[in-house]
């Protein structure tokens, strides 16, 4: 099949390139993904650090571990024969945050219309 | 041994039920018997089961749709006629029964039926309106196809063995909860769609990257047929929003396997997550439905009007801008959930702008109409049928999008009528305009367009019967799903809409007749050229059927309708054949599906070790399948010169012909 589009399909590239660089770049991205695992079941349990900053930590944890993967394993890069998976990523992650932002404001805003539970039992009584 | 299935799980005492599964054994039966007799199972194995060809995977898919359909529209027929018998009476439906009817309704409609009818399309005519000899992952696209199959199957066998859910076609907890739902139902609800929604999931991956990586040499993204565009904004959405129907299930299955506490009352869990999670998923899922659908009237409306589609450029706008919008409004299926104003007004004034990209869209295929020599044959009926009703059908949407005006309509029948209004008069009509559309170019002959048009106005007149009465019962208060009523005035409307539902029977027994004499006359509605509706893409430009390898040669597009310009053209001369190489067929899809439908089974009825055996099986399956060695065949040149010079000779005789004519 002849793509008339510059870009390739992601694991298109030249075997021989594939093989002289990849192992290396995998055996980087083991060792950080790794690191960022270790990471953040220990700061999970820590006492060092200030108790509330421990959720922001792991969210910023995770998202280093995100990045780590789409880099390393997915080898997402910012070449021109790239713009595929870049428009991909780009798509997948302004429906999460549509998504998630959208439910925790929903959540938030459940019991908006409802009445107070003290003032339900009261009409019931 | 066998977890909790015994005899009791037989229905033997309610006679619908068991007649009803005693008439499909029969004629499953049936069907298995004669294609033995006739020595068609070779046949059958080799060229459709085990194919991995996308033409062949899009006829099944719409197969299956239409088999589908006939059951769904078996509830439907029950539904209507307990509600016209059921005044001040019990009707003939028990509760129980009626509950577990309209869930399989809604159920097999969305799922076995509007999803397998638009993904069948989409298989059948995107490469070959790409100028393409093949998706991008054939075999993940049989695996897809055959998880589909497994769903579909699953939920039809709760019909004889147990029960099916009675929670709706959504299982809103906590009625959907172990506590308040025992039985199976809700397991065979919840295993049938995460098998089916995986599948679902694979098809979307290979539609996204077919469209977006395979092309004839010259096809850019801006002169591929709108079909396409949609396709891709319709499998984005899939891609995207799947995954979110499979967790939220997920989660469901293991609050009532593992008694966790996702969306129980207690424990802390929260059942208005489920609402939200599944609306995030269901409101794309519309999308996902219309979309091709919207693809199919731009392709039919243009090639029966004579002209390009109007407006090009601002449909594929219109579609990628639904692609985002369509994530940004599912809490209006929830606005009485509780959300306060600043909550509803953003989600219902969304929803109101995701309707202007759609009016966008209708007023482009009018001016597509507007001047041209429209040829009024059965797909473009179909069109103009979509145009008038799915207008009516947006319009209550975005009266039911504004928030007071839904509290008032949330749940009611007008509520129904609104989805049924555009999912029947979009999604449903789209299915059948494209079916009659390309139903040549997969099979070699045309549709009896009489008897086409005849089931046209059918389910036409039978839609506007049957739903219009429930807007005006919505309106007078009557809520959706109720099994008996005692209202005098709901009664003579009920009576109505049971006649539309005889109206649009009649449609399908005539849709039925079609297919069986067009297949009886199939040598006189024989399509010798390949085009035979004067079309303007590349799937017009191949044999019917097409062969496996679709081209002989790769087609050099050159601009938008890129078969049109090519017959404006002189023939060119007979190019050089060479040897093709296809991707050999597998049984891994059915063996894959084979083992899942074991496992779903088991896991519904809690038979542990036979979910194991069907595990290993399914995982040894996909083991075999990556290690095998001849993944490809090639087919010699002179196989491909001989059938194509043999499409060549008759497409150049009527094209001579016509431009004599003209």
């Amino acid at each position: 099949m002849s793509a008339s589009e510059p870009d390739t399909a992601p694991g298109d590239e030249p075997v021989e390139k594939h093989e002289a660089e990849g192992v290396g770049t995998y055996l980087i991205g083991l060792g950080l993904a790794s690191l960022l695992t270790v990471v953040s079941f220990f700061i999970s349990g820590t006492t060092l650090v200030w108790g509330p900053s421990i959720p922001v930590a792991l969210v910023v944890l995770a998202i280093a571990q995100m990045g780590v993967h789409l880099v390393f394993f997915l080898h997402m890069t910012t070449g021109p024969d790239n713009v595929n998976n870049v428009m991909a990523l780009a798509f997948g992650v302004l429906i999460v945050l549509l998504v998630l932002t959208g439910s925790l404001w929903i959540m938030a805003h459940l019991n908006h219309n409802m009445i107070p539970m003290d003032q339900m039992m009261q009409m019931q009584r | 041994m066998l977890g909790k299935l015994t005899w009791a799980a037989i229905p033997f005492d309610q006679p619908i039920p068991l007649f009803a599964a005693a008439l499909v054994g029969v004629v499953i039966a049936g069907v298995l018997i004669l294609v033995v007799l006739k020595g068609w199972f070779p046949y059958l194995w080799r060229e459709w089961i085990t194919s991995v060809d996308h033409k062949r995977i899009g006829v099944m898919y719409t197969f299956l749709a239409m088999v589908m359909l006939l059951r769904g529209f078996t509830d439907a027929i029950m539904m209507r006629s307990q509600q016209a018998l059921a005044f001040q009476a019990p009707g003939y439906l028990p509760p129980e029964h009626y509950d577990q009817i309209f869930s399989a309704h809604g159920t097999l409609m969305i799922f076995f039926v509007a999803m397998p009818f638009v993904i069948g399309l989409m298989n059948f005519a995107v490469p070959l309106q790409l100028g393409v000899r093949d998706v991008a992952f054939p075999t993940l696209n049989s695996v897809g196809f055959w998880l589909t199959a497994t769903g579909a199957l699953l939920v039809n066998l709760s019909l004889v063995v147990g029960e099916f859910a009675r929670t709706g076609w959504l299982p809103y907890p906590p009625l959907s909860e172990l506590a308040y739902s025992p039985g199976v139902g809700v397991d065979y609800y919840l295993w049938s769609l995460e098998i089916s929604g995986v599948g679902t999931l694979l098809s979307g991956v290979n539609l996204v990257t077919t469209v977006l990586k395979m092309h004839a040499p010259g096809m850019r993204y801006l002169r591929m047929p709108m079909f396409c565009w949609t396709t891709l904004a319709a499998n984005l959405l899939i891609v995207a929003a799947f995954p979110i129907l499979t967790a939220t299930l997920a989660m469901l299955l293991l609050d009532r396997y593992l008694g966790f506490h996702f969306f129980t009352n207690t424990a802390g869990g929260n059942v208005m997550m489920f609402m939200n999670l599944i609306w995030a998923w269901g409101h794309p899922e519309v999308y996902i439905l219309i979309l091709p659908a919207f693809g199919v009237f731009s392709e039919v409306i243009s090639t029966f009007s004579r002209k390009p589609l109007f407006g090009y450029r601002s449909m594929v706008a219109a579609t990628m801008a639904i692609c985002i919008l369509a994530f940004m409004v599912w809490l209006h299926h929830f606005f009485t959930m509780g959300a306060g104003a600043d909550v509803n007004a953003m989600f219902g004034i969304a929803t109101m702008i995701i309707a202007v990209p759609t009016g966008v869209k209708v007023f482009n295929w009018i001016f597509t109409m507007f001047g041209g020599r429209i040829v009024y044959s059965t797909p473009i009926l179909w069109s103009i049928g979509f145009m008038v009703t799915f207008v009516i059908g947006g319009m209550t949407g975005v009266l039911l999008a504004v928030p007071p005006a839904d509290f008032v309509l949330h749940n009611s029948l007008f509520l129904v009528a609104h989805f049924h209004n555009v999912i029947i008069g979009g999604v449903l009509f789209g299915g059948f305009a494209g079916y009659s559309y390309w139903f040549p170019k997969a099979f070699g002959f045309r549709l009896h367009e009489g008897l086409g048009k005849a089931a046209f106005w059918c389910w036409f007149v039978g839609f506007y019967v049957a739903f219009m009465p429930l807007y005006v019962l919505g309106l007078m208060g009557m809520t959706r799903r109720m099994q008996h009523y005692d209202v005098p005035a709901w009664h003579p409307w009920l009576l109505i809409a049971a006649g539309g539902a005889a109206i649009i029977l009649a449609g399908i027994i005539l849709q039925i007749a079609q297919l069986v004499v067009s297949i009886r006359h199939r040598e006189a509605l024989r399509d010798e050229t390949g085009d035979p509706w004067n079309g303007r893409s590349l799937e017009w430009s191949t044999p019917s059927p097409p062969p496996a390898f679709n081209f002989a040669v790769l087609p050099h597009v050159e601009g938008i309708d890129a078969y049109w310009s090519m017959k404006q053209a002189p023939p060119n001369a007979e190019p050089d054949y060479e040897a093709i190489e296809m991707p050999r067929n597998s049984p891994t899809g059915f063996i894959c599906a084979f083992f899942a439908s074991i496992m779903g089974f088991a896991l519904i009825w809690h038979i542990w070790w036979m979910v194991a055996v069907a595990l290993v099986g399914a995982y040894a399956t996909f083991v075999v399948f990556a290690w095998r060695d001849r993944d490809e065949y090639t087919i010699p040149a002179a196989t491909v010169a001989r059938i194509d010079r043999a499409n060549r000779g008759a497409r150049e005789a009527a094209l001579i012909h016509a431009q004599a004519a003209s």
